[in-house]
């Protein structure tokens, strides 16, 4: 098993955080597992993207140059990474900021209105779980539950009281996609 | 027992708090920032002091300074951050001070950028500043090994009273991988009667100085500086192999490329040929015994591989004198080697070799 994903969008958009979630999630199955940051000069309101990397062998360099699913959270994101990935693979685009779906024939495309999730869920800045959510159901790369278990690894101790509405969204995201599978 | 999330940058923080340091001098600069970020929370916790200096010359100085009074010290930076404190680093080497310099290293020559590199290889290994002296080098591969091996440069830097240098590359700085932190390791810090603490009612000075206008005098503090570093070479080569007894083809390599050469000789045993690794994981002493004991086996060829234009390549030949023939490929400028770039030159070699 390899799954190299990278999550890009908004800096501010929790992009880090949710590639630490799954990694975290996938240290929970035990699998190796490395996350890799872009660490130029990015900011608040900025471009941000990491890559996540959840393998059954040793990882043995954690940047991804051929994703086998990329999360895109905002349009920029999308044409950035959109021809990397792998044929075969998997697009998951924030259908509330992307108006135009990826143009890729070879690889499956999600569109889930993440944005629009997350406010009814009660918390914009929920919007890249609801993204993981339906990435874990699309790919199986790891359970549900392993995520929703390891946001309290994720979130500092103070944040905890945000654990409910981000398991709401993990689940969400995973509806979305179980829907868009039938 | 559980593992946690670390980045590299942070395993360094954390590794060097294990060991007993207390203190930190630095200035920031990408891609090792976490690192000081992490010390100026964790220091505090634990009693200790983080300070950010004006400049890399300021923090290699006050360095000096804490060494000096016997502290368990480090500071870190990024290659051109390394090369202004290289002054400092003499200094302390010649006044037989311990201490720990990080080098996360990033791409060169001049202001270079951010991305990951190994082109501070000489400047580490060959003393880096003036005058004649060298430094323990240490290149961990993995976060977990940035932990371990930094306690370990702690422990060489007492042992020997000289300043260790640990390098990595931006990428393990910035990746994040799982790490066993276990029980903290015992300390045990030798004592250091040397230390300028005050005479506490001694009648002599202790006198710490890098300065010697007699030559004669300075050749005598030469000597012994080398009889310490042929002392090094003795006890502290230190290296990781695999699947090297039965190699053909060796690759040689350290840090984050060892990871991408590991994935290559995998690869290579799949095809059924036989590939090897010798990781170096100090870099000065170099660990010459696993190449030669190689070169009078089955080992054919050598393949040295770097984030560089061939820096450890030259070690690897002075080891090996022209006993087998040794390869080089290599990227520079902040591009990491890929495995597919490694495999195809170590299918050229071993297609030269038929």
């Amino acid at each position: 098993m390899l799954e190299e994903v990278i999550i890009a969008g908004f800096g501010g958009q929790g992009i880090l955080s949710t590639g630490m979630l799954l990694s975290y999630a996938g240290l929970a199955e035990g699998f190796h597992v490395a996350w890799f940051p872009a660490y130029g000069p990015e900011m608040r309101g900025g471009t941000a993207y990491c890559a996540v990397t959840v393998s059954d062998a040793p990882i043995s360099s954690p940047l991804v140059a051929e994703p086998t699913t990329l999360i895109a959270m905002n349009l920029p994101s999308l044409e950035k990474f959109e021809t990397t990935v792998k044929s075969g693979g998997i697009i998951i685009y924030n259908a509330s900021l992307i108006n135009r779906p990826p143009g890729r024939q070879d690889v499956r495309i999600i569109a889930v209105k993440a944005n629009e999730v997350a406010e009814s869920i009660g918390n914009i800045r929920v919007a890249a779980n609801v993204m993981l959510g339906a990435f874990i159901e699309a790919s199986h790369a790891v359970s549900l539950n392993s995520a929703l278990e390891s946001l309290s690894k994720v979130l500092p101790p103070h944040r905890h009281n945000l654990i409910p509405e981000n398991q709401n969204a993990l689940r969400e995201g995973a509806r979305i996609a179980g829907a868009a599978d039938r | 027992m559980e593992k946690v999330l670390m980045k590299g940058n942070e395993a360094f923080g954390e590794g060097a708090v294990r060991a007993g340091c207390r203190h930190f001098f630095g200035y920031p600069i990408t891609p090792q920032s976490e690192l000081p970020h992490y010390l100026a929370r964790r220091l505090p916790e634990v009693g200790g002091v983080y300070l950010q200096a004006e400049s890399e010359v300021a923090a290699i100085n006050m360095v000096y300074g804490a060494a000096a009074a016997g502290a368990r010290v480090m500071t870190s930076s990024s290659s051109p951050g390394i090369s202004l404190m290289q002054e400092g680093i003499s200094y302390i080497a010649c006044a037989e001070l311990p201490c720990v310099v990080v080098n996360i290293m990033r791409g060169g020559p001049g202001l270079g950028n951010i991305a990951a590199s190994q082109a501070d290889y000489f400047q580490a290994v060959k003393g880096g500043g003036h005058g004649d002296y060298r430094l323990p080098v240490l290149a961990p591969a993995s976060v977990q090994e940035v932990i371990d091996l930094v306690v370990t440069a702690f422990d060489l830097a007492d042992k020997y009273r000289n300043p260790v240098m640990v390098v990595g590359d931006g990428i393990l700085g910035q990746m994040m991988e799982p790490v066993k932190l276990g029980p903290p390791p015992e300390v045990t810090t030798p004592p250091k009667p040397w230390a300028t603490t005050g005479t506490l009612g001694r009648k002599s000075r202790n006198i710490i100085n890098s300065l010697y206008i007699e030559p004669e005098e300075l050749e005598k503090v030469n000597l012994r500086l080398q009889s310490k570093y042929r002392r090094m070479e003795e006890e502290e080569k230190r290296w990781e192999e695999y699947h090297a007894t039965d190699a053909e083809v060796v690759i040689v390599a350290f840090g984050m490329v060892a990871r991408i050469a590991k994935a290559v000789v995998d690869k290579m045993r799949k095809a059924g040929i036989p590939v090897g690794l010798i990781r170096p994981v100090t870099l000065y002493p170099f660990p010459d015994q696993p190449l030669v004991a190689g070169s009078s086996g089955p080992v054919k060829a050598f393949l040295v591989a770097e984030m560089n234009a061939g820096q450890m390549l030259e070690d690897v030949r002075l080891a090996l004198c022209g006993r087998r023939p040794v390869h080089f490929y290599g990227r520079t400028g902040g591009m990491l080697t890929s495995v597919a770039e490694v495999e195809g030159k170590v299918r050229e070699i071993w297609e030269g070799l038929k």
